[in-house]
């Protein structure tokens, strides 16, 4: 196998011969000799004192072994977290309860059905209180969250407020100047960007064992960031490094759900310790809306300045964001990353303001793109406004005024720079691909039918692959969960005596298909074959220090740190062949396989010729150090910003609202390509749960508090039959940030996609007047806004869902 | 209460309480944890078994109510060390991400084209929306099961996206 094929090829996964089979361990297959088992009491309020918890009748219930309340617990301290601002959370309710469905009581049973069934047998006195739950009222102050806390807004984020050191200046004042021209167009529009649950089909799930002898931590974990786990178990129990070991097995999806530090997780070691025996969480699809982090819940208003020739002459972005009652991992730094792309592929002047505000409602934190869905979707969702009203084509008018291939590294006004570009060739690409100009000759064919059809588009870039160093300053700090503070990564590459090579990571993937991509990176760099390699992940004793796999940053900078270990690996290697064969080491040279001197390849040493001379001393060069093995960093200098366009076609039922998506088209560039059936795969999946956001989800609160979308019965995800296949393209404009050229692309697909579908709609509903429609389009939404827009809407659909 | 199945052509017994789901025997009592348990509501469709050959919700059924049945699950696909064919497909095709609903997929992929041995896409589509994935879109769970299709029919199946364009 050549060294150039691997590196960009089809590889199948080396994953999937065991998860097709049954054979994948994920966390709640693995039992423990005497396991027991956790449930929760949880709140029915959204806010109430505890008066009184009373677990006597609980206590008695057959199988039952402990209960535990904030009392026994009170003294580890509250939840961790890595942006600290705000209320943190207490491992179980102290005094107060926040949101539907907190956790005030630990119940340990011999089953999980037993521990179930004592929960449900606390009784608990509970005093209501007011639960503040709508965004503008709880920003308004009239009901407090927290009485500790001065504000329910904890914090603001603008371009000139986010990073004193940058000293950049508010745009704001351009933007203003801009309106007052004579030939300004202004388009402002309140959207609501919903909150959403992430629903990994995995529910998550923990088993911690204590070892008493060796007073150390075993626990496995469905996580996203088994080291920052790791490190905030010794944190909160005192313990040293090496007295924690966390292990991510197969981990059934993220998305941004498992890249949290939960309280059941704290828990269940405390369990464990306490009762010298294996304890055990699993959490139920409906406990989950309220015991796992929900995504998105953005209400801002989003305001274009342009000309009438479709010259763009500022944009502004103004609103809240939803952090839920409690600050947990990332919580109140996710509209920052919106802030990072808010003015998207685009040269004009941007203002960005979103104010963090608590409710009485489950924590929200990164779910899938984490900031940056919600950004992308108000910019392109009022671009597409503004084409409307000024008749210009909508891939035109973004042309007009993306960033020119010849001005990267793009300065943006929010301090970062654009690493590499290339927008209008995507656009052309997607064009090409999708067929536009024939879309559209369709699309008018169908209107003077009576048909409402509509095509939408959306360009996007992403900001990924964390991170720079320097984000430490801003509050992204590891240190919160006793790690070194930044988001640096590693790969440790072990060539064996036998010459097959172990490749140890720090990412944990939940179905990534790291063992393959990171193969394929060691086989491109050492030439040995893929199939004599293997890859480890997820397991802190085994793997090096890694901060896990989230804001698809495990390729750009844990991938970059193993080509760098290949490197060190290939250099000494190429002394020891040099040694061997009698040659010079500079005409050495590493292919199929083995190793050869240039122009003479008959003179060649195989992987196990070098790994047995360099295991040997007595073979290898005089004064060599034995062994065969070298660990890779990587620190970026600049995140990676892949970007993209994409293209979706809509019909409507004029007599339903129902939406259907005809086809779906998308141009992605994430730079170089390392196999191209994972990164399309993982595209695919991303523009599903835009879709699924655009079209059917919506994690609903009543005044009340309660989620009322806590089944799968009630949370609507994309089935089968709701997608159509999807036509992907790509183009590569390689990133000068890594040494593989790699950007991320595990969230590009939700980025892009949840405003090309709503583009298509309100495209499909122009001739109709319709200019707006907040997600998700479910029938009625979509039914009730054609009839409001032709000023017959029928009287008794008025009182809304 | 006594259950008696055959499982993965063994047959397999044990005592249960009358309300323990079939997928909890399946998990618990016999260790085959490759089917899973991702809902409460019989919607994600992970816990896809056979029962005497038809694609069954393993948590919408009581393992009192399997007493006597014939169930396969994704332990018992593979035959001699060969993949049933819809295994191969999802593996060819890269049908699955993450692989936790890749075994329920899967038995109801084997369901349906024990019924329909030609789906359309359509018909794919329709056969496995009682299956939920997170992951995949979908995109290649239906390349895999059209793959499988083919194969079953003793046909050669059509050439994957990446072996046809550029």
């Amino acid at each position: 196998m050549s060294t150039t094929s691997v590196m960009g090829g089809v590889v199948k996964r080396r994953e999937d011969p065991a998860l097709i089979q049954g054979k994948g361990i994920y966390v709640d297959d693995v039992k423990e000799v005497g396991m027991l088992y956790m449930a929760f009491t949880r709140s029915p309020y959204a806010h109430a004192r505890i008066k009184s918890i009373d677990s006597s009748m609980a206590s008695t219930m057959p199988g039952v072994v402990a209960i535990y309340t904030i009392d026994d617990v009170r003294a580890l301290g509250p939840l961790l977290a890595q942006v600290p601002i705000g209320k943190l959370r207490p491992l179980l309710a102290d005094g107060v309860v926040n949101h539907v469905g907190e956790a005030v009581v630990l119940v340990v049973a011999e089953s999980p059905a037993q521990a179930e069934d004592a929960a449900e047998a606390v009784q608990v006195d509970y005093e209501p209180m007011k639960a503040v739950v709508d965004l503008k009222e709880a920003a308004s102050n009239k009901v407090k969250v927290h009485d500790d806390l001065d504000s329910n807004v904890l914090h603001s984020w603008t371009y000139h407020g986010y990073w004193d050191a940058l000293g950049l200046e508010s745009q704001k004042p351009k933007i203003e100047a801009a309106k007052q021209r004579d030939d300004a167009i202004v388009i402002s529009q309140e959207m609501i960007n919903q909150r959403l649950i992430p629903v990994a089909i995995e529910p998550r799930s923990v088993m911690a064992i204590w070892n008493g002898g060796y007073e150390r931590f075993i626990v496995q974990s469905s996580s996203q960031i088994p080291h920052a786990l790791s490190g905030a178990i010794a944190k909160t129990f005192g313990l040293a490094a090496n007295a924690v070991h966390v292990v991510a097995p197969e981990v059934g999806g993220g998305f941004g759900c498992k890249l949290n530090v939960y309280n059941d997780e704290i828990l269940a070691c405390f369990a464990a310790k306490e009762l010298g025996r294996p304890v055990k969480w699993t959490e139920g699809r409906r406990e989950a809306a309220n015991s796992t982090i929900q995504g998105r819940g953005w209400v801002a208003t989003a305001t274009l300045v342009g000309t009438k020739d479709g010259e763009i002459l500022g944009y502004e972005i103004e609103g809240l964001a939803d952090m839920g009652a409690y600050s947990q991992n990332f919580t109140v730094a996710i509209p920052l990353l919106g802030l990072w792309v808010a003015s998207g592929q685009y040269t004009f002047p941007t203002h960005f303001q979103i104010d963090c505000v608590v409710t009485n409602t489950m924590t929200t934190d990164a779910y899938r793109g984490a900031g940056r869905p919600e950004a992308i979707y108000y910019l392109e969702r009022i671009i597409d406004m503004y084409a409307h009203q000024i008749g210009m084509d909508p891939l035109e008018v973004r042309k007009k005024n993306y960033w020119k291939p010849d001005q990267f590294p793009a300065q943006m006004g929010c301090g970062f720079s654009l690493d590499s570009g290339n927008y209008e060739a995507s656009v052309d690409a997607l064009v090409e691909k999708a067929g536009y100009a024939g879309l559209r000759d369709m699309q008018e064919k169908a209107r003077a039918e009576g048909r409402l059809v509509g095509v939408g588009v959306s360009s996007y870039v992403e900001v990924c692959g964390f991170g720079p160093a320097v984000l430490a300053e801003i509050g992204f700090s590891w240190a919160n969960y006793g790690l070194p503070a930044s988001f640096n990564g590693s790969g440790l590459v072990r060539v064996n005596p036998d010459g097959t090579a172990t490749v140890l990571i720090g990412t944990g993937p939940s179905g990534q298909g790291h063992q393959t991509t990171w193969a394929q990176i060691v086989s491109g760099g050492l030439g040995i074959p893929i199939e004599n390699i293997k890859v480890f992940h997820g397991d802190t004793a085994e793997s090096p220090m890694g901060v896990g796999t989230f804001g698809s940053r495990s390729i750009a900078v844990d991938g970059a740190a193993t080509h760098n270990a290949t490197a060190k690996i290939r250099d000494k290697a190429a002394k020891i062949v040099a040694h061997l064969l009698e040659a010079s080491e500079e005409d050495i040279v590493f292919a199929d396989g083995q190793a050869h001197v240039t122009g003479s390849p008959e003179k060649s040493a195989s992987w196990a010729d070098i790994a047995k001379a360099a295991y040997q001393s007595h073979i290898a060069p005089p004064g060599m150090e034995s062994g065969l093995e070298a660990h890779g960093c990587f620190s970026p200098g600049n995140a990676t910003w892949p970007f993209g366009t994409h293209l979706a076609v809509v019909e409507v039922d004029p007599e339903t609202g129902n939406v259907t998506l005809l086809k779906y088209v998308g141009a992605d560039d994430c730079g170089n390509v390392i196999n191209p059936m994972i990164v399309d795969g993982q595209i695919h999946g991303g523009i599903a749960q835009g879709v699924g956001q655009a079209l059917f989800e919506d994690s609903i609160y009543d005044k009340e508090g309660n989620c009322l979308t806590t089944s799968l019965v009630d949370y609507i995800i994309p089935t089968a039959a709701d997608l159509p296949l999807f036509d992907l393209t790509r183009t590569v404009t390689p990133s000068p940030v890594n040494p593989l050229g790699v950007k991320g692309i595990g969230e590009a697909g939700t980025i892009a996609s949840a405003q090309t579908i709503v583009n298509a709609v309100v495209d499909a509903l122009t001739p109709l007047g319709v200019k707006h429609i907040d997600m998700p389009l479910r029938p009625r939404r979509v039914w009730e806004a054609i009839q409001d827009a032709a000023g017959h809407r029928d009287p008794r659909s008025i009182a809304k869902s | 209460m006594h259950v008696s199945v055959t499982v993965n052509g063994r047959v397999v017994g044990g005592d249960v309480d009358a309300r323990t789901l079939l997928v909890h025997f399946l998990r618990e009592n016999l260790n085959l944890t490759g089917t899973h348990i991702g809902c409460e509501s019989s919607y994600c469709g992970a816990c896809t078994v056979l029962v005497n050959g038809v694609s069954t919700k393993s948590c919408t059924m009581l393992a009192v109510q399997a007493e006597g049945a014939t169930i396969i699950t994704i332990e018992g696909l593979a035959q001699n060390g060969d993949l049933h064919p819809v295994q191969e497909g999802f593996w060819e095709r890269h049908g699955l991400q993450c692989g936790f609903c890749t075994p329920g997929m899967i038995m109801s992929a084997v369901g349906l084209l024990e019924q329909n041995s030609n789906p359309t896409e359509d018909e794919i589509r329709h056969g496995i929306e009682g299956n939920l994935c997170r992951c995949t879109g979908y995109h290649n769970i239906v390349k895999a099961i059209e793959y499988a299709a083919a194969k079953m029919r003793g046909e050669t199946p059509a050439p994957a996206e990446w072996e046809v364009s550029v």
